[in-house]
């Protein structure tokens, strides 16, 4: 037998709190006797009486606290000390009441909540405040907030790599963790496919794709939009990378991102080299990659990484067919005027811009984006538009102080119908997005301002023709059919994907005159 | 890797900012937890590197700890009682302390005034009111803070030579503390009431009281207040504003040795019945106990933690264990409560008194969750004072399990009030507190809550930054 006997100076505890304490550690495996008193002169008396008193025991006093335990080895000792410890500081309180409402992370988890992920959408300038607490408190995080300084975003994702979590972020919009939706994101099939995303739109249209080409999702991480550049130092997106190469549920890597800048590009594809899972890249925009490891492919655009991916998740062989709409689209081109030559593109996703243009680039001259780096293609004056134009109306321009175009769509009627107003557009171009975080029925704002669109047009003497794309799965709260169907209701032609709603609009323009159809 | 990790738990976040998405897990069936955030420091953005930058360092954790330790360790007890001007350091025959951070006759509330008024015609000094002002404006009478001597007084603090004081000792540390006597409700000298039966009280107390209480206490030995306080606690006290169960457990230990003192019995009798009759007598010693358990906690280089908050009905003033004796003030606040009938918010005085030490060492408004009885009292429900208290664990360093708080499950007071905390949070101190009438000697007019003003604790950063930066 064993015995351990500590005196506390002056740590108070009521009796009642101590006898139970007592009580439930004599019940513990391996004890033999455990006295927890005030060294009142009683309980001195006991003490000795069951041989656990000594000379300090006997010079305590009624504020001192005696912890005196019997067990019969070195193991059980400490567990039952260990107990002690946890019965004496802890309270059950902080168990209870689970639903309160906090003002600090440091109340929740000084209330004893657990979280292993932090979703921080605070205004910039205290976001990495936030998220830096989230991390030393062993949180990963999910960092919604944009206006993070790049000093910001380097220290935090400096100080998750070293603590082995992630930062997503900042201006991360998107991520699916475990089956889980953050943020801007949408119910998907559960799958093996792993994707690591710098945009926010981007990750949900392949996300999307892959849904309805029957893929589905193992994780898809968010790194935000700076990740790539030096200044950075793509650490997420490398963090990102082995994490999902480590993970067994994977067996398909999709990266989805602008271009890393020189320097990071060279040490991500160091990186993927060493990664044996086939690879889908998507950098869009980037340059063609020549001498590719046999498990690395490049994808041009959101659906071609998605198609690319699905087909190397199932085992099947990837097929570049598009559905043929060529009857149709020449059907509803029919009634567009000669001078009806141009498509207006008004986005509420920016990378779903980005893809767009990329499409049509091929397809149509005298094309202008705010989204774009290219010269010449660059759009100067949005008040002023000219000829074909594709508008991400997620910009900051655009929203100054208001929600973004996601959750709040409403924004994207006036364009639509000063469109309508310039006789030589001949077609509309619109994403929908459903999902988490998304407007509760942004189908029906777009559908109203088609109403209004069409009919200034058909005031005018015109017909207008509006292509659209739900990006959503069938899963999303909002339903996907009924969304779609909403459109319809207004003659909006539905395109399945973002690349076909651009192919569509180019097609409808290129059976005009003037529209360069390849 | 711990990313992989997260891979294989079951997901749960935290939400810090906009709430929908929270709504938006709750479909999943994730478990989220939403902070209802706010701007920290509000938004102040130096104050919040000074935050960020103290938050980190070791040196300042460590010192708050050992400020912490101090406090939990605190022994007070009560050992005697005497005239103020044989015990209580630097009191002159010329001196009158009072509650509060420093102030000047002139700047001085209507209650403090009359108090003082009073102070000075039971001292002899004065004959009547007249005299009392004129002598007070005078120059010659220093006017000085209880919390500067060592001292606390309730309300408008008056210590005068004469008064008797009881004396607590800290014995973990050998420091003193001391507190007069509690003269009960109504026309009092604590709410500036100075008339023939206030002076009278006070008379009976220095003549026939306190020999009593003398002998009485020596008979007895120490009176231990840590654990009358413990258990008072445990019986609905939170020992600023409600005293009841405090002032049962100290009669009952003292009571036989009062019978003893050999005095004449109506004397005897008349001491007996005075602390029977007064449920608050005991708060006039949990304040010098709270005292003697902070003064130690007071001096630690760099500390942030606070070990004084006090009023004296015009400033609100803290003092920080790092910064020394330095007050910081601001405009006292008033008190949000109830009101006893024939009163409105234009009779309340702006916070008065040294009571709020209760709070600064983790009972009183800070232990309300425990005293369900008090709510009635301040207004609110019971609901409300387990949420006050409950907040008050965000601003403090840790929990005092001496002073276990039965309907939190035996959760140990909120102690150790840490300015960064205060400041980071937003979450002001709590205090529950009596409301004087704003003119002196009509005494209590009702019972509160309310906070020491921010600037308080944005003024101490902003030294704290300068001295220790």
């Amino acid at each position: 037998m064993l015995k351990k006997i500590l005196v506390r100076k002056n740590a108070y505890f009521d009796s009642v709190t101590l006898m139970s304490l007592g009580s439930k550690i004599k019940k513990m495996d391996g004890v033999s006797q455990a006295v927890v008193v005030m060294a009142t002169e009683m309980n001195r008396e006991i003490l000795k009486n069951v041989g656990l008193g000594n000379e300090e025991t006997e010079a305590a006093g009624p504020n001192d606290l005696v912890l005196a335990v019997e067990a019969e080895s070195e193991t059980f000792l400490s567990a039952a000390f260990a107990e002690i410890e946890e019965k004496l500081a802890g309270s059950q309180d902080k168990k209870k009441n689970r639903d309160n409402v906090y003002k600090t992370q440091e109340e929740a988890l000084k209330d004893g909540v657990k979280a292993n992920m932090a979703v921080i959408s605070v205004p910039g300038r205290f976001a990495a405040r936030e998220a830096k607490k989230a991390l030393k408190n062993g949180m990963h995080v999910m960092l919604f907030s944009d206006n993070v300084t790049v000093e910001q975003e380097r220290e935090l994702k400096e100080l998750a790599r070293e603590k082995g979590l992630l930062v997503m972020g900042p201006d991360c919009g998107t991520a699916v963790v475990n089956g889980t939706g953050l943020c801007f994101a949408n119910k998907m099939r559960k799958g093996a496919i792993g994707i690591v995303g710098a945009s926010g739109t981007g990750l949900q249209e392949v996300l999307v794709q892959i849904d309805r080409l029957g893929g589905g999702i193992a994780q898809a991480l968010g790194t935000g939009g700076r990740d790539l550049k030096e200044s950075i130092g793509g650490i997420m997106m490398m963090e990102g990378i082995k994490a999902l190469d480590g993970e067994e549920q994977v067996k398909v890597l999709v990266l989805v991102s602008k271009p890393p800048e020189p320097a990071v590009e060279e040490t991500i594809w160091n990186l993927l080299r060493q990664v044996k899972k086939p690879v889908v890249v998507c950098f869009l925009e980037g340059k063609k990659r020549e001498n590719l490891p046999g498990n690395i492919c490049m994808a041009s655009t959101l659906l071609e990484a998605a198609k690319k991916a699905v087909a190397l998740e199932k085992g099947v062989e990837y097929t570049e067919e598009i559905r043929d709409r060529s009857m149709e689209i020449q059907k509803e081109s029919m009634d567009l005027k000669p001078e009806q030559r141009y498509v207006r593109g008004f986005f509420c996703g920016g990378t779903l811009c980005a893809e767009a243009l990329i499409v049509l680039r091929e397809r149509l001259t005298d094309l202008k984006s705010n989204v774009s780096h290219h010269k010449g293609e660059i759009l100067e004056d949005a008040r002023d538009l000219k000829g074909n134009v594709l508008l991400d109306l997620g910009e900051d321009e655009f929203t100054n102080g208001r929600p973004h175009p996601m959750i709040e769509p409403s924004l994207r009627t006036e364009w639509i119908v000063d469109a309508a107003k310039d006789s030589t557009v001949g077609v509309i171009l619109l994403d929908v997005e459903i999902g988490y975080g998304s407007h509760e029925n942004p189908a029906q704002i777009a559908a109203e301002g088609i109403r209004q669109a069409k009919e200034t047009a058909k005031e005018a003497g015109r017909s207008l023709k509006v292509v659209a794309y739900v990006c959503g799965t069938d899963k999303d709260r909002q339903n996907l059919e009924e969304q779609r169907t909403i459109l319809a209701g207004e003659g909006a032609i539905l395109a399945d994907s973002n690349v076909e709603a651009a192919h569509l609009a180019a097609q409808l323009l290129g059976n005009q005159k003037g529209g360069k159809n390849r | 890797m711990k990313i992989n990790d997260l891979f294989q738990q079951e997901l749960t976040v935290l939400n810090i900012g906009a709430p929908n998405f929270k709504a938006d897990l709750d479909l999943q069936g994730i478990s989220a937890h939403q902070i209802q955030w706010m701007p920290p420091a509000e938004g102040d953005l130096e104050l919040i590197e000074q935050l960020d930058r103290f938050s980190d360092r070791e040196d300042i954790k460590e010192a708050n700890q050992e400020a912490f330790s101090r406090i939990l360790k605190g022994s007070p007890v009560l050992v005697g009682m005497e005239r103020a001007i044989d015990v209580i350091p630097g009191m002159t025959k010329n001196t009158i302390l009072h509650s509060g951070p420093p102030i000047g006759w002139d700047r001085m509330c209507d209650p403090v005034k009359g108090a003082v008024v009073g102070a000075l015609i039971y001292e002899g000094r004065a004959e009547n009111e007249e005299e009392a002002r004129q002598l007070a404006a005078s120059g010659e009478i220093t006017f000085s803070p209880c919390h500067e001597h060592s001292a606390v007084g309730p309300m408008a603090g008056i210590i005068s030579p004469s008064m008797p004081v009881h004396i607590v000792e800290n014995k973990t540390y050998g420091n003193r503390a001391y507190c007069t006597v509690n003269e009960g409700l109504g026309k009092v000298l604590r709410f500036g009431a100075f008339d023939q039966s206030v002076i009278a009280r006070l008379r009976w107390i220095e003549t026939e009281f306190m020999p009593v209480m003398q002998k009485a206490i020596r008979l007895h030995g120490e009176i231990d207040l840590k654990v009358i306080t413990a258990q008072a606690v445990q019986m609905g006290d939170e020992c600023h504003n409600r005293n009841k169960a405090a002032t049962c457990l100290f009669f009952r230990e003292l009571v036989l040795s009062m019978l003893k003192t050999g005095f004449p019995e109506q004397q005897i009798e008349k001491a007996i019945d005075f602390i029977r009759g007064n449920d608050h007598y005991f708060l006039n010693l949990s304040m010098p106990a709270c005292k003697s358990i902070l003064d130690p906690a007071n001096g630690i280089p760099n500390s942030t933690i606070v070990t004084a908050m006090a009023r004296n009905g015009v400033d609100f003033g803290i003092q920080v264990s790092g910064l020394g004796k330095k007050w910081f003030t601001a405009p006292a606040n008033y008190v949000q409560g109830l009101l006893f009938p024939g009163y409105d918010d234009q009779d309340a005085n702006p916070d008065l008194g040294d009571s709020a030490i209760t709070e600064t060492t983790g009972i009183g408004g800070f232990a309300m969750g425990a005293s369900p009885a008090i709510t009635q009292f301040v207004g609110g429900t019971v609901e409300d004072a387990v949420n006050y208290t409950r907040s008050m664990y965000t601003i403090t360093t840790g929990e005092n399990s001496a002073y276990a708080l039965p309907p939190m499950d035996f959760r140990g007071a909120a102690t150790g009030i840490d300015v960064l905390k205060v400041l980071d949070s937003g979450t002001l101190p709590v205090i529950n507190t009596g409301i004087a009438h704003r003119v002196a000697g009509i005494g209590q007019i009702g019972a509160g809550i309310v906070n020491p003003p921010r600037e308080c604790f944005v003024k101490a950063l902003k030294e704290y930054s300068k001295v220790r930066g």
